[in-house]
Order: structure tokens, then sequence, then C-alpha cells
């Protein structure tokens, strides 16, 4: 024991590593890249994950192979997971209003205000899970014996371009529609702020959200979306980060096995999302059955 | 099965002829485009002539569109855009129950001239094309000033001119899809009709005259595909609906990347008619018949993959094929006649094709006895057993009256070779059992699914397709979508 | 249904218990009431023409069972039935004879000695026709006065009741021995009464346990009831004899009865056979109509291609 008291050091905290995420697990780019990510001064935040083409690929095959079982699930699950999302965000509310306030350059109040209503949104359309098929669907009364009814059915493997600017209000309000319906999805991150994007992932895993059902790739957004713009087992792309551009570009890469295609457009994400978002990714099935009378011979009572 | 043969007798039931009289309608010998309410020759006079496919008899000459004649009309119908739109809905709806009307009064007519030019038998023009033509612009009619309780929030509006093309296999029937519910909201058409049947499009122009439509509401552009690739590259289009092949679906939207246009494609299908061991097996029979050999096979949702449980199949094939002995090839205008011509001889060398690969990849193929007229475009209807997925007849749309016949063991393995396609626009069950029904129906990727019955239509009932038989629905309050700025 | 064709041996069998019977009836193929109906509706729409119509009709009225069914029946009325039967128009003897005179057992000998020396049979309605509400003893008492008076057929009706209350096997008992009783001499027809059976499921499931019983004819109704003979009823009937004959090798006729009353209605009946059966079903010894006003009608369209112009009730006779 010192008699003289040790000058104190201040504690070297511990960086995190940013992973991408991948049915379920997080793995690095199979790249080996990574890319620096800075905050709004320029001030270095963490090395990034860069994706690459067959990271792209091996999340694809995630999300197909997810999309069984999510699209599977009962509505209300899906909501109940979804709920989950919101409240395990809330519970690490301080670190994404951290995180955004660094990602965008916010102050700690914007920041929050953002998060705030990321958090919002993930309830918003947790609700919406088992009342969508009732607002857009239903029977129709066709001239015949016929009982036909329509019913929304998820797309498929969603490729969504997360908006660039608004790196997790945005992205929650692109991803959580497309999910919502029981879609799977493979996200690009915004590319120069990613890392709300991957910490997310870490909230999804511990979500009760299925492995594969989102998978989160960061890199850059023109090199990743690409291939998934072309991939022939991927059913619909949202092009909400895509510049001018680029966003036609995909829109032709997408034309060859007709992916469905939501073009960007200006959003206010602060406002209360209608139902585009997610309808744009629904198909309607419609089934048609004979009905007729009881007896071949009308009846006597 | 041992079936008894019995003495023939000498004179058996034979139908004689019975001909809907071609004189209920009057073809000119020429028309011209139908641009701002007038029919007017092509900038550069260019003419095509339109053959029934029965008889290869040339029925008219027709302006064919170019370029120039595309401008001429997307500025007539964005100049009647502004009045038109403006209407109040109540007066939209007016002119489309009009329309309706007078399609129902011509039906006999307009029944014939399409058996004329398209080559399908006057039972399906009479008992299907023209009484849903009119059921449809009835239905949308009636939506005209209902928009705001459509579900697209309030006061929804019409996105501007619409450029659509429609395909050959129901002329008039794809014109109503297109027109009615682009109008009911709102918007000003121009319309291609397919090269090889544009004259029921040119009598609805007579008819769009007779209802007193205003100017340039819809205009009608007869043409081939360069016609139809300038119309939907117009920058002034706001709107592109077509139906017909996925290659050109494909092209479509590979023009309309990038732009503001809102997109419909209706394409093509493999569609599965699954048949279980507890089917209803004589109404199963007639589904598969409808499913493949209504309008010659030429349905982009006709039911071309029998997928039939392998327990049941050589008692389904036997009643199959006795059902299609029984099926009556020949002159399209004999109300009896349930196969007709092919739309056309491309059309004809496209199936004839795929039909003849059929057998170099060692499918066992059969028909009927039956005899082919000696001129016109004419298939026999034709089954293909031995078929597996990896068959080109499988996998390829034929469209034509040819149907590829498949096993399976399971309602898992029947769900998985029905799904195992690119395309995605129709589906049939057959069983008795509610539930399977049900589960098979969930799990089936495609737009419409027909649970022991097949083909059926209905204004109200939204058609379309998954994956690569396009997007977008056409029909039902979903069929608005594609027309509103929403 | 049935993956194998049951032999005519297979098809003993089902009858070998209560439960053997019900589980073949309930393990036919299921009828979807919509689909019969459309193919019923669709074959409506053939349009016969001409010669193809004169054929029919000439065709239909041979297939006539001219029936008088009524308690005020008396044996100067069947005389006069038997007459029209023999030569329905007299201004025409071209015209084809009808069939069938069909009566109560009571009016057999009547109507025997109406038509003797014609092509024309005697059908009688027995088994306590129409309720089928008696005694066994009663109905094939019933069944051999008619027999023995001359009968060449013989319309029974089944228990429609031990139908409905699953006891097939008293059904078929029944027609076995109604059909012993028929002995050599005269064809069995066995009305199901489909009005009351009420689903098609049950039309199917009577069809086949007739024919296994022993049926030569299969036949709808009694008409007596609100519905009678409907194209879907007999469309599916027609089937029923096409699949047992090729499963058996054993052809049954069909005979839709009741409100049948146009030319119109006939030929529609008739494409039905044409293009379900088939030809070998189009034969007065394999397809008949039970009817009675039908054969006016058939009459007036049968004047009206003779002569180009319509006709009317004075120009055929009223018996």
């Amino acid at each position: 024991m010192s008699e003289k008291t040790e000058k104190t050091e201040p504690r070297l905290s511990v960086f995190k590593t940013y992973k991408l995420y991948v049915g379920g697990k997080f793995p690095r780019s199979e790249s080996g890249r990574v890319y620096e990510v800075t905050d709004s001064k320029g001030k270095w935040l963490a090395n990034a994950p860069q994706s690459s083409r067959k990271d792209a690929r091996d999340a694809v095959v995630a999300a197909r192979k997810a999309f069984g079982g999510w699209s599977g699930a009962t509505a209300y699950n899906r909501g109940q997971v979804l709920y989950r999302v919101a409240e395990m965000l809330e519970g690490r509310r301080e670190q994404f209003v951290r995180e955004v306030a660094d990602a965008e350059g916010l102050s700690k109040s914007k920041a929050a205000a953002v998060v705030d209503a990321a958090i919002d949104r993930w309830v918003w359309y947790a609700g919406w899970t088992d009342k969508i098929a009732q607002v857009i669907g239903g029977a129709n009364p066709v001239a015949g014996p016929f009982f036909n009814l329509s019913s929304p059915e998820p797309t498929g493997v969603v490729a969504v371009v997360a908006p660039q600017e608004s790196s997790f209000l945005g992205l929650v309000s692109v991803l959580a529609p497309v999910i919502a319906t029981g879609n799977t999805a493979v996200v690009i991150a915004s590319e120069k702020a990613p890392l709300p994007a991957l910490s997310l992932a870490e909230v999804l895993a511990t979500s009760d959200v299925p492995g594969g059902v989102v998978n989160v790739l960061s890199g850059r957004t023109a090199e990743l979306a690409a291939p998934l713009a072309a991939h022939q087992d991927v059913n619909a792309i949202d092009l909400a980060g895509a510049d001018e551009a680029l966003a036609k570009e995909l829109e032709i890469a997408a034309a060859d096995n007709l992916k469905r295609v939501l073009r960007p457009q200006p959003v206010d994400y602060f406002g209360t999302p209608g139902t585009e978002r997610l309808t744009a990714f629904l198909e309607t099935k419609t089934v048609w059955h004979p009905t007729g009378s009881l007896g071949a011979s009308g009846s006597s009572y | 099965m041992t079936e008894k043969i019995t003495e023939k007798r000498s004179s058996a039931f034979e139908y004689a002829p019975a001909p809907e009289s071609r004189s209920v309608v009057d073809i000119a010998p020429s028309y011209g485009l139908f641009i701002d309410g007038e029919f007017v020759d092509a900038a550069d006079g260019k003419v095509f002539k339109t053959v029934s496919p029965s008889t290869e008899e040339v029925l008219s000459e027709v302006a064919q569109a170019g370029e120039a004649d595309v401008e001429r009309a997307v500025k007539a119908a964005r100049k009647a855009f502004e009045k038109w739109s403006a209407l109040p809905g109540s007066e939209r709806a007016k002119y489309l129950f009009r329309i309706a009307r007078i399609i129902q009064e011509r039906s006999r007519e307009l029944a014939v001239l399409e058996t004329l030019d398209n080559g399908k038998p006057i039972k399906e023009t009479r008992d299907a094309d023209l009484p849903l033509v009119a059921a449809h612009f009835f239905y949308y009619a009636g939506w005209a000033d209902k928009l705001d309780h459509a579900g697209f929030g309030a006061n929804p509006k019409p996105l501007g001119v619409a450029g659509q093309v429609i395909p050959w296999n129901f002329p008039l029937l794809m014109l109503a899809w297109k027109i009615a519910p682009a109008l009911a909201t709102g918007n000003t058409v121009v319309l291609k009709p397919a090269e090889t049947t544009p004259l029921s499009a040119l009598f609805f122009a007579d008819i769009c005259r007779q209802a007193g439509l205003p100017k340039g509401v819809v205009n009608i552009l007869p043409g081939y595909g360069d016609t139809g690739a300038a119309l939907v590259a117009h920058p002034d289009v706001n709107k592109v609906a077509f139906t017909g092949s996925t290659a050109v679906g494909k092209e479509i939207a590979r023009t309309v990347a990038g732009t503001s246009k809102k997109l419909t494609l209706e394409l093509g299908g493999k569609g599965a008619n699954i048949v279980f061991d507890d089917a209803p097996i004589d109404q199963a029979v007639e589904g598969i018949v409808t499913g493949i050999f209504f309008n010659q096979g030429q349905v982009c949702c006709a039911g071309s993959r029998l997928l039939v449980q392998e327990s049941v199949q050589d008692e389904l094939m036997d009643s199959l094929k006795r059902r299609l002995s029984t099926l009556r090839l020949g002159d399209p205008l004999d109300k009896n006649t349930d196969i007709g011509a092919i739309n056309s001889a491309e059309q004809l060398a496209r199936i004839t094709a795929l039909a003849e690969q059929g057998e170099a990849e060692g499918a066992e193929r059969w028909s009927p006895a039956c005899e082919l007229p000696a001129s016109g475009y004419w298939f026999a209807p034709t089954l293909f057993t031995n078929v597996t997925q990896a068959h080109t007849i499988a996998r390829d749309e034929i469209f034509g009256p040819v149907l590829s016949v498949l096993t399976f063991r399971t309602p898992d393995e029947a769900v998985a070779k029905a799904n195992n396609t690119q395309y995605g626009l129709s589906a049939g069950i057959w069983t008795e059992k509610g539930s399977r029904i049900l589960a098979v129906a969930s799990r089936l990727r495609a737009g419409v699914i027909w649970s022991n019955t097949f083909n059926k239509f209905d204004p109200t009932s939204p058609f379309g397709g998954y994956k690569e038989s396009g997007f977008g629905r056409e029909g039902g309050r979903h069929g608005l979508e594609a027309y509103l700025d929403v | 249904m049935p993956t194998t064709a049951p032999t005519a041996h297979a098809l003993s069998d089902v009858t070998a218990s209560d439960s053997t019977l019900r589980r073949f009836l309930h393990g036919l193929p299921g009828v979807d009431a919509v689909g019969l109906e459309a193919r019923a509706a669709s074959l409506g729409t053939r349009s016969i023409k001409t010669t193809a119509k004169a054929y029919a009709i000439d065709l239909a009225i041979s297939m006539v069972d001219l029936t008088t069914l009524e308690g005020a029946d008396t044996p100067g009325k069947v005389r006069a039935l038997g007459a029209k039967a023999v030569h329905p128009d007299p201004t025409d003897r071209t015209t084809p004879a009808t069939a069938a005179v069909c009566v109560y057992p009571d009016m057999v000998a009547a109507a025997k000695e109406a038509v003797a020396g014609s092509s024309v049979k005697v059908a009688s309605v027995a088994t306590a026709f129409p309720a089928g509400r008696a005694a066994l003893d009663v109905k094939l008492a019933d069944v051999r006065d008619a027999v023995a008076a001359g009968a060449d057929e013989i319309d029974m009706v089944i228990d429609r009741g031990a139908f409905l209350a699953g006891k097939y096997l008293k059904v078929y008992d029944e027609i076995v021995a109604v059909k012993q009783a028929c002995g050599d001499s005269a064809r069995l027809k066995v009305i199901f009464e489909t009005g009351e059976l009420s689903t098609y499921d049950n039309i199917r499931r009577a069809s086949w346990l007739g024919m296994i019983a022993g049926a030569d004819f299969i036949k709808t109704s009694t008409g007596k009831v609100a519905v009678n003979a409907t194209p879907a009823n007999t469309l599916l009937m027609l089937e029923a004899v096409r699949d047992f004959r090729a499963q058996t090798g054993v052809q049954i006729g069909v005979k839709p009865a009741g409100g049948i009353r146009t030319s119109k209605d006939a030929i529609k009946f008739l494409v039905l056979v044409n293009e379900t059966a088939g030809e070998d079903w189009l034969d007065n010894h394999w397809f008949r109509f039970g009817a009675s006003s039908l054969l006016n009608d058939l009459l007036m369209q049968r004047q009206k291609l003779a002569t180009g112009r319509y006709s009317g009730p004075d120009y055929v006779t009223v018996d």
C-alpha cells in the first residue's frame, strides 16, 4: 500500500466493432474490407464493414430462408415482435441518441426527438400488422355463385436502400413497413452514417425478430444496390436512399425479374406515415370458391 | 378401363351448322386512327391489313399510327384532360354508364366482330367477352363519383394521360379493363390495340361518339409494337398500363425507369391446375378443359400445367381424353364451336414449335381425332403426359391449346411444383376438402386462385400477378389505384 | 374417388354389409354443385337446327314414356293415351311412336290392349308410388300385379326415408327384391325422387346404389314433387351410367321425368346424353322422357319443320 495517492488515468473505453447482420448472425464482410466512418465534423467514429457483392448474396439467401416462417407467422405475432423492437429500443434510447447525434450532427435534443420518433414508428407499424388486410382486402361481390376474397400477401424478399441522410428514423420508416406485412429485408445502411443501422441490428437480434428477417449491410450503396437490384431472387426494391441517377439505373436492372420498385420521393420522416409503404410490397391474392345452393332442389324449409 | 363397344347406329346426332349471322356487323373497307374525336389517316399514310384468322380473309385496312400520330394523340388527350378531370365525378359516371348501355345494345354486333377479327368462338364472345365488357364499364361508372370513399384518402387526383397497350386475346375486354377505370378516375386515354385485332377498339371509338364523350378523352391508335413503344416512351404520358408478354413488359419497365410514370403490367403465366385425389372429378375435368382450352388457351391465366395426384392420374386422364373427344373445333361463328382459330400465323408457329419441342424432349403427345379446316390458323387441342418440371413445355408459356400434365404425391409437392416458375398469375385447386383448399391457396404464389372452378372473371374481382406475371391489379376497388395519384 | 376400376365382382362385395355399402357410396367422387350446373347450362346453349333438330325431335318422340298418373285415370283415358302413343300425329304417319305409355298398375291391362300390335311398351309405376310408404310385401304385390297384367316395364320408387336415414342396405335389398319380382319379362326403372334426396352427392350415391342393385334404368322423379328432372340432375345420372359401364361393362338407361314440357327442353336433354354418356344412349332402349304435355309440343315443332309455318294446339290431339 502506497502512502501516496496515485494519479488516476482516465479509463480507456472499449470500442465497439461494428459488424454486419446477416441471417441472425453478426459476420464481418467476407471481403475483409472496412471503411472509416466519421461524424459530421470529420472525427473518426468507427470502422464499418464494407460489404461486398457476396455479402449481398448471402443476405438474400438468409432473407429468402426466413421468408416462409415470417410470412407464415400470424399477424398478431408479427405485431408483438415489432412492438418488442420498440421496447428494446426504448431501453437503449441513450445509446441511439448518442449515435444519431454523432452520425447526423444533431444536437442531443434533436437526436432524442429523432430516436423517439423512430421508436414510436415501430409502435405504429406494430399495430398495423393485423389491420392492413382488413383495410385493403375483403370479399368482392362477384356476379355469380362464388365467394371471392382478396387478401394482401407479402411480396417476398425486399431490398431496401435506406435513406442516406436520415440514418435512423428514415431507416426505421422504410424498414418497419416492409417487415410488418411479412416480407423479409436486405437493408443497405446509409453509406456515410451506417452505425445506427448496425446498432439497430443488435436490437433486432434481441427482440424476437427471427434471424434473416432483417439483414443489414454497410458499405458503398451503389456497389451493393446493383447486385441486389439485378438479383433474380429479390422480389422488390425500395430506392429511398438512391440518388436520381442510381435510382434509374437500379430500376432498369430491377426490370429483369420485374421487381416491385418504390421510387425515391421526398418524405418528411417526422410526419405520420400513410399505408403506402405497407402496400408497396404487398401482393393481392384473390381466391374464388363456389358457393351455390344448399341442395339440388331448392328448399322446403 | 374396359369400355363395352356397342354397335353404332347409322344416324348419329350430328349438329347441323348453326352459324351466327355475319350481317349484324358492317365492317368498313378501311379505318383511320381515332384522335381527338375524329377518324384520321396516319401522318405518314401507312396502313395495315387485319385478317380473319379462321379464313385468312382480309377484313379491313387500318391506319397504322407512327410517332407523329402518337404525338397528336397524346396532345389531344392532354388537352382533353383539363376539362375531363374537372368534371364532377357524377358526370363522368354518366358517360361511362352510357357507354356500358350502348355496348349492351350493340353486343351481338360486337361479339360477331370480335369473333371475326380474333378467331375465338362466338359462344365465348357472346357469353363471356361482351357481358364482361359491359359489366366492367358499369362497375367503374359507379366509382367515378365515389372516389372519396375508395380508401385512398379524400379527393384523390387522376394522373393525367394514360398510355395503354393491350393484347389480341381479349381485344375489347382488355380495352374495357384499361379504359373504364382510367376514365372513371378522370384520366384521359391513348390506347393501342394489338395489330391483329384492331377492329373492336375502332368500333369502341364509334361508341364513344354515340355516347357523346368529349373529344380527346379516348384516342385509339392501331399499330404494331413500335407504336406501343413510342406511346409508353412519350414524355407527356403519366401512366402506362400494359397487358401482354413478359418480355415486352420488362422492356416497358426499363423504358419508364427513372420517370414519374406510374406503371402496371399484366403479363404471362404458367398456371398450375392442381387436382387432388378427392376432387369432384367431373367438375375438375370441366375445369381443366376451361382452364386450357378457353380462348384456345390464348389466356395469360390459363391452367396450362395440370398437376394431378399420382393416385388418380390414370382415371383422370381417361376422363379428360374422353372429354376432349367431344370438343368441337371449327368455324368460330358457329354457335356450337368450342375451339376456334389461333389468332395469327405467328402465334400458330410458336405453339407448333413448342409442341414439337415437347415431343423432342420426350413428353407424350395426344390429341383427339380432329379435322382442321384447310384455311386459317388452327391447332388441335393437345395434351402432353410424362412431363416433368424440366421440360420446356412445363416452363415456357405456350399461349395455345396445349396442356402439360405433371404428377405429384403430396400437397407439399404440389405446392412446390406449382410455385416453381418465374410466373405467378393464376392457379387452380380441386379437392372436396375445404381446409385443404385454404391451406394450399394460402401457399400458392399467384394473384388469382380458383378453387373448384377456373377462369372466372368479374369486374369486382382484382386480377393480376405475382413475380414475373407483372404488378398492379385490374378490377375491383384495387383497380382504381393504378389511375390515381396515391 | 375409387382409384382402381372395381370389377363387377368388387361391386358385389360392396353390398356385403351396411357399412361396406356406406363406405363405397361415400367414397364416390363428390359433386360440385356450381360446376355441375354450369356444365349443364353450357350444354344447354348448343344450337340444334334444321336436320339436327328434325333428328332430335323424332328421337325425342320415340323416347317419350307417355304418362298419366292421376287418381282420375279411367280405362277410357288410358285407351286414348295408348292410341296417341302408337300414332302421335294422326295426320302424319311418318311420326314415330312413343316408347311407352306409363300408368298405374290397375290400368296396365287397359293400356296393353290399347297398344297391342305396336312397338309401344306398357310401363307401370309400382311399389306404392309415389311415396313408397308401404310394407315391402305390399310393394312387391303391387309389382307382381303389374307384371301379371302384362307390364313391360316397372317404375319403382326407392325408400327415400331409408336412404336419407343412411340405411342404404335396406334400399338396396328392396330394389333387389323388386327386380326379382319383375322376373325376366319386365325391365326395372328405379325412381330416386331426386327432389327429395336434395343434394347432388346423394343423387350420385343413389344412382350407384340403384345400378348395383340391378336397375335397368335410373329415373329422376315421380313428377309429383316440386323439383323433378333438371338438366343438372340428369347430367349427373348420365355421368353415373357412363362410369358404371366403363367399370362393369353393363349399360344402364336413364329417364328424366317431370317438368320437361317443351321441345327445346327435350333437345337440351338429348345434347346432355350425346355429350356425356354418348351416342350409345341415344336410343329409346337407353333413354326416356317421362312426360305428358311434352309430346304435343314435339309434334307441333315437327309440323313446323315439315311445313315451315308455326303450328297451334288445335292441330295436335288433346287426349
